[in-house]
């Protein structure tokens, strides 16, 4: 009853964080950015379908695509007000540029949760469930809502498979995450495959956003701990390795929802971190990381 | 030591005397301003109000003539849920700001951190929504150091007192409930909370099965919510300030079957029902106060007179706010000065009926020193539901306008 409980859980708790990881380390594999307000804009989607459903009335299905919505724009606006300007600047060495993303984007993101605080207050949201009540699996009482982001997470994954393997554009991306100066040689502009990349993040980003709102809720607050949970499965998985991601997304889930059931739900995020800092010794770039 | 940089120190010794003699004469003016500093989290709703409250009642004392003809200035510093922030607040508004009393947050970190200020900078402090014993307990233990620390709100132990009175009431009497699992974030304030609860919870007849404290970073309270199942107890009594809207939303998602009932500082706040997507039905809360809840005649008044104004109602921190203005603007009145030490004696002898009951501080002797007096008469809080999105009293019976209903999910064991 209890390995019921925690395969059912620890599924839909993992299913979120792999939707949330991909994003993250596509952009990354494709550009070299490690986009430090990641957080920030899954909560930016999360407050904007609440707001749209609980304060302006929209409804639940619009609120939610006003999330995601929301969640692009505000990527959209870190790749070219953050971003690009540090790229392109013939003032900061190359060498430096990675840092300065880093810094960029993390300021970035603090910008961005002050102005929830500020408008919304610190408190959490909650974004309303698309599809209400429970459900008997196995014995276990189940919200329907945590089926439904379990299967949302799968099937956003295996569209943005098809996707990168299947279509003409994926491709591109693909070929931009291996070789970049090969792809400028095959004619290919670098730059537009960068704002597909960002369009792609921002909406995997919101969808994960708006689900975690769903299914936990969020607050201003949980930008920091989010953008770390990405950041530490990426790690984890193999910086711009997106199967990788999936593994540490799934390894990461369990460990804390075994941590959580088993030990105490106040230690559940420790043993994920000890594995990360052992992953770390053994094999620095991660479980399939290819550099 | 040359002739030009010798006469620059003479002017600048100059000047600094010219400052504090300004410094020195300044109280004796009759038209300064009673100044009095307000430090909260802006951005916190259970913060928020006390500002907003504050200022409406020095606008209401001015309006009506002021302290001796004095106006009440209110000067308000955003504190960041921040202890650091706090205290550099503190120390600005004493030091730049020349205020002659502080109020100052609803957590008992920020507080706890603000107590030796007030202590060394000589300034009358009240604090309106904190609730850790420590805060009264370090007046009682060092008095003539921490003489200047109020404690404005009830403290964890009284808080604990005034659910078990309720839930004897609501739960046993009522409902014939025999047995409880405590749920409480760990933070300053629930361990004397907790304390409380373990002591009085078996005497009122609810046997303690299971007491879980969970880090108030927890995002996922599945499993906490699984355990508590797990144990079969008719009621969870809460003790939750810093969480609010994620567990309860997961509560009525996971349909977990036991109603909540305890402290639960964010369903204080009128926002909690949209905040929750009205997943807060049924929950129940103990409150000093609530929208349409007559305590005392001023209740009701002050909360429509701040929805007016600000757009919602108060939370529990804007209600002690609101009162804090007006007892203090009383001691100065009764002390017939601003000195901090007359103030304090001043402080002590407040007889205010606020909007939250009588108010009277326990004095030197008393284990919790300048803290709110507890019992009937006085402050005993009430107990709050929320019902068709709107928060009820259904406790004590003299203010209770509805009988407690739980939302369908919820299966009574009795």
């Amino acid at each position: 009853m209890r390995a019921f409980q925690i395969l059912i859980d620890g599924f839909a708790i993992s299913a979120l964080y792999a939707l949330g990881a991909t994003g993250f380390t596509l952009i990354f594999g494709v550009s070299g950015v490690l986009n430090l307000s990641h957080g920030a804009i899954m909560v930016a989607a999360a407050v904007a379908a609440w707001a749209a459903a609980s304060v302006l009335n929209v409804g639940t299905y619009a609120g939610a695509l006003i999330g995601v919505g929301v969640a692009l724009l505000t990527a959209f606006a870190t790749y070219f007000a953050v971003v690009k300007p540090i790229q392109d600047s013939r003032r900061i060495p190359n060498e430096e540029k990675e840092i300065f993303v880093l810094t960029g984007t993390l300021l970035w993101g603090i910008m961005i949760q002050e102005l929830i605080a500020y408008f919304f207050t610190n408190n959490a949201k909650t974004v309303l469930p698309i599809v209400e009540g429970v459900v008997e699996i196995l014995g276990v009482r189940t919200p329907k809502n945590e089926i439904f982001t379990a299967i949302v997470c799968c099937l956003v994954i295996a569209l943005l498979w098809l996707l990168v393997n299947r279509t003409r554009t994926g491709k591109a991306v693909l070929a931009a995450s291996m070789n970049p100066r090969g792809v400028t040689l095959l004619g290919l502009e670098l730059t537009n495959i960068y704002i597909v990349v960002w369009a792609i993040y921002g909406i995997l980003a919101g969808i994960a956003g708006v689900l975690l709102g769903m299914f936990l809720g969020v607050s201003s607050y949980s930008v920091g701990p989010l953008t770390a949970s990405a950041f530490s499965i990426v790690v984890l998985g193999g910086l711009g390795s997106v199967s990788g991601s999936l593994i540490a997304a799934f390894v990461v889930g369990y460990l804390e929802t075994l941590t959580a059931y088993l030990v105490s739900p106040a230690y559940r995020t420790i043993p994920a971190l000890l594995l990360l800092v052992f992953v770390m010794y053994i094999r620095p770039q991660g479980l399939l990381g290819r550099r | 030591m040359n002739k030009a940089l010798s006469g620059a120190l003479r002017s600048a010794f100059g000047m600094a005397a010219t400052g504090a003699l300004l410094a020195a004469s300044s109280p004796a003016l009759a038209a300064d301003p009673l100044r009095i500093g307000v430090i909260a989290e802006a951005q916190a709703i259970a913060g928020a109000s006390i500002p907003q409250a504050a200022q409406l009642a020095a606008d209401e004392i001015n309006a009506a003539g002021g302290v001796d003809g004095r106006k009440i200035e209110i000067i308000g510093y955003d504190n960041h849920s921040s202890s650091a922030d706090s205290v550099r607040a503190f120390q600005r508004a004493v030091n730049e700001d020349k205020v002659n009393a502080v109020i100052a947050s609803y957590i008992s970190e920020v507080v706890l951190a603000l107590e030796p200020w007030a202590a060394r900078l000589k300034t009358p402090f009240v604090t309106p929504g904190a609730a850790s014993n420590e805060i009264s307990k370090s007046v009682h233990a060092d008095y003539e150091k921490n003489k200047y620390t109020f404690h404005g709100y009830l403290t964890s132990a009284a808080l604990a007192l005034s659910v078990c009175d309720g839930a004897k009431d609501l739960l046993v009497d009522k409902l014939h409930m025999k047995s409880a699992v405590i749920m409480s974030e760990d933070a300053a304030w629930t361990k004397p909370l907790d304390i409380g609860y373990e002591e009085c919870l078996p005497k009122i007849g609810l046997k303690v099965l299971d007491h879980i404290r969970f880090s108030p970073d927890t995002t996922d309270f599945t499993p906490i919510f699984n355990k508590i199942e797990g144990a079969k107890p008719d009621v969870i009594i809460t003790g939750i300030s810093h969480v609010g809207v994620q567990p309860t939303v997961q509560w009525k998602n996971q349909q977990v079957p036991i109603p909540m009932f305890g402290i639960s500082s964010q369903a204080t706040n009128e926002t909690f029902g949209k905040d929750t997507n009205q997943a807060a039905e049924g929950v129940l809360y103990q409150g000093v106060s609530g929208p349409g809840v007559a305590v005392t005649p001023k209740s009701v008044p002050f909360a429509e007179n701040f929805r007016k104004k600000f757009g919602n109602y108060p939370s529990y921190a804007g209600y002690t706010a609101y009162d804090e203005v007006y007892y203090i603007a009383d001691a100065v009145k009764r002390a017939g000065s601003t000195d901090a030490d007359k103030l304090v004696d001043a402080l002590e002898k407040t007889d205010w009926e606020g909007t939250i009951g009588r108010v009277q501080f326990y004095g030197k002797d008393d284990p919790f020193t300048h803290s709110i007096k507890y019992g009937k008469g006085l402050i005993t809080g009430l107990m709050l539901q929320w019902q068709d999105g709107k928060q009820s009293a259904v406790w004590p019976k003299d203010v209770a306008k509805v009988d407690i209903k739980f939302p369908s999910f919820i299966k009574l064991s009795n």
